[in-house]
């Protein structure tokens, strides 16, 4: 006989149960594994990772700078079109695909038991691959463009960890959100396009009247990320989240924002979790 | 129990199922009625359930569908929470409710195998040192480089079973699982089961097939609406069951909802096949008749109705489908309080599998009021070799117009 391992209690489903290592196994290889599987079957495969940020940026870029002469007084334009298209849709994408995921994933979900999280989490860690893949294509074009290079580039993952964090927990709550309400679904759709517009992608923030501005960089956190991306990655004459956002300590604002979408996210998670096998 | 060490303990364990009658829960309701409680139905899928299991035994849940006993699966596995009581397991539990969960048709074996593994608790590395193990054990050798759905079902099954006999658990829970693949596979899945219990594994069964129970088990639990009926020995469980089965003949309850099932207005209560001799059955013989019989309760009125089931296979493949409205019949409207009891006889010449039976009914063409998948479900056995989904009837002509021999010599 085996030996005998201490009984333990089934606790049954939650957000995180099972440990650490098995959620972080059961991320890994269900994002990968939709990753790959993202662009299976057309011809070029992988390369529209790369494809599809670029074309988007080709249509916006026409409209924007041969149509309406928009972006001639900003600094580098085409390329902070470029990099705020990529940062902005890994964000919109992942959240999309996040906010089905749980219920399309329904077969395992109802069969399986393990911390419910892990699917939210693959479909961002999928999205997150495929920035990856974005941003090299991103820096090459940067260079070919004429940007220098400067020391600030490499604090590019202060920009990341805060704009993953976010997707996380926006895909969590919609995820957990979307079991009960299917109305989730179109709320999204417009709450991503008042956010693409509502976020410097296509302008720069000291585009935007003054009055309104530090408000806009006060309530939606990834308005200081894209600006800072423009300081650090762009136009090092850029002002900067900090200042842009009334200079000082209020930059703290945006950061509660951003955590309280957090705690908001695993919170919902967190107390759905135990029902949603039942309600599937 | 013979003094062995707890692998499974389950002390009062209940669960009941709240079930909206209306199961449109849209914003747009609780903006115009944001007080109103949702009417909702009370199921009590478990009521106080307690036993335990030893360590390495092989043991059988036997029950109806609609018993518990999934629910009960489900529970011990940690897939639902239960309402009260405590379930304790020693050691890693992996549940099998369905072969091959988690597969994925567009990639390969390996990369299911994988997949699968860490699904099932293993880490990717230790799941790929298994892949060897799995692939002798599937006898899919010759076939790695396939993606899944160039596989045959039969392949696939293989896969899956393989999966669950190499998979490092102390406790595996099964749910019937073994009804598929032809007989030199089930044979080598008994043989494999053997082993599990050879090498102190503990084994639960959950099936309604006695047979099984009396061949694996050494000790057996009858489930009945959700309680405890008995538990025992298999051959005096196996003879409960086929008792109780009998008592509840005629009776179509509408105990055995269950949480995916649909209703608006109307309740489809039990349903379940019998053979030719109108007993209650789980496995109808090919070429046999076969009857469907549903029991089904009207709460509101319904205009235009239309009643109907489908048949499909473990892949969701329909193999047949009848309705009332397909059958040309206008039905009278249901009023509140109709009750009806369906009965479709047909002559069973599916090939040998596990088939499962949906009930539906619909209100004018769009809208449903009731729909219960997998209300039921069957095993066709029989050894006419065949290919193809259905045994048609059929003749077979060769005849030789022109003799080759005969030609050759007169040349």
């Amino acid at each position: 006989m085996s030996s005998i391992a201490a009984p333990r209690r089934v606790r049954g489903p939650s957000a995180f149960g099972g440990g650490w290592r098995r959620t972080l196994y059961l991320t890994w290889i269900i994002g990968l594994t939709e990753y790959r599987l993202t662009y299976f079957g057309s011809a070029l495969g992988y390369l529209w990772s790369l494809m599809r940020p670029l074309m988007l940026f080709g249509v916006l870029y026409v409209v924007f700078t041969q149509v309406v002469n928009f972006g001639d007084d900003i600094v580098n334009y085409p390329m902070l079109l470029l990099f705020n298209i990529v940062l902005f849709n890994f964000f919109a994408d992942a959240s999309s695909r996040a906010v089905t995921s749980v219920v399309e994933r329904e077969a395992i979900v109802r069969k399986m038991s393990f911390p419910g999280m892990v699917i939210p989490f693959a479909r961002v860690l999928s999205g997150g691959l495929n920035l990856g893949v974005s941003l090299v294509a991103v820096f090459i074009f940067l260079l070919g463009y004429g940007v220098n290079p400067r020391w600030t580039w490499l604090l590019l993952p202060l920009l990341l960890v805060p704009l993953v964090l976010l997707t996380l927990a926006v895909a969590m709550l919609l995820s957990a959100l979307f079991v009960r309400f299917r109305d989730v679904g179109p709320i999204w759709a417009v709450i991503s396009t008042a956010l693409f517009y509502g976020s410097p992608v296509l302008y720069a923030i000291d585009k935007v009247p003054e009055e309104y501005r530090q408000v806009l960089m006060l309530v939606n956190p990834l308005a200081d990320i894209l600006e800072q991306g423009r300081r650090w990655v762009i136009d090092p004459n850029a002002e900067g989240a900090v200042a842009a956002a009334g200079g000082g300590a209020w930059i703290l604002v945006p950061v509660a924002v951003g955590l309280a979408v957090c705690a908001l996210g695993v919170w919902v998670f967190n107390h759905e979790a135990p029902r949603i096998a039942e309600r599937l | 129990m013979n003094g062995r060490a707890t692998a499974v303990g389950v002390a009062g364990v209940s669960k009941t199922f709240r079930i909206p009658r209306h199961h449109v829960m849209a914003f747009k309701e609780r903006a115009l009625h944001p007080i109103r409680r949702v009417p909702v139905t009370d199921l009590h899928a478990l009521k106080d359930v307690s036993f335990e299991i030893g360590q390495g035994e092989f043991f059988g849940i036997a029950g109806r569908n609609g018993s518990g006993k999934s629910t009960l699966l489900k529970c011990m596995a940690g897939i639902y929470r239960v309402d009260s009581g405590e379930i304790t397991v020693a050691g890693r539990l992996v549940p099998f409710i369905e072969l091959g969960v988690g597969f994925n048709t567009e990639m390969t074996a390996l990369d299911n195998v994988v997949i699968n593994g860490v699904m099932m608790g293993m880490s990717p590395r230790e799941a790929q040192r298994r892949f060897d193990a799995v692939i002798e054990f599937a006898e899919l050798g010759g076939f790695l480089d396939l993606k899944l759905k160039n596989y045959s079902s039969g392949m696939q099954v293989r896969l899956a079973f393989a999966l669950m006999v190499q998979a490092d658990a102390d406790v595996l829970l099964i749910d019937e699982v073994l009804a598929v693949g032809d007989a030199a596979f089930q044979q080598k899945c008994f043989d494999a089961f053997h082993d599990l219990r050879d090498r102190g594994k503990t084994v639960v069964l959950v099936t309604h097939d006695m047979q099984m129970i009396e061949r694996f088990c050494q000790r057996a639990m009858l489930l009945q609406h959700g309680s405890v009926v008995d538990i025992g020995d298999p051959s005096s469980i196996a003879r409960r069951y086929l008792e109780l089965n009998f008592e509840e003949h005629e009776e179509a309850s509408v105990t055995a909802a269950r949480p995916d099932d649909v209703s608006h207005g109307v309740l489809i209560g039990d349903v379940w096949i019998e053979g030719q001799d109108g007993r209650r059955v789980d496995s109808v013989g090919q070429g046999d008749p076969l009857v469907i019989r549903a029991g089904i309760e009207v709460l509101e009125h319904i205009d235009d109705p239309e009643v109907g089931v489908t048949i499909h296979d473990e892949a969701g493949t329909v193999v047949f489908g009848t309705s009332t409205r397909e059958l040309g019949r206008d039905e009278q409207p249901f009023g509140p309080g109709d009750r009806l009891a369906l009965r479709i006889a047909l002559r069973n010449d599916l090939k040998p599998a596990r088939y499962y039976v949906d009930c539906g009914v619909h209100e004018g063409l769009h809208k449903v009021a009731a729909f219960r998948p997998r209300a039921a479900d069957f095993l066709v056995f029989g050894n006419r070799a065949q290919s193809g989904l259905v045994a048609l009837d059929h003749t077979f002509d060769l005849e030789r117009q022109h003799n080759h021999a005969e030609a050759a010599t007169t040349q």
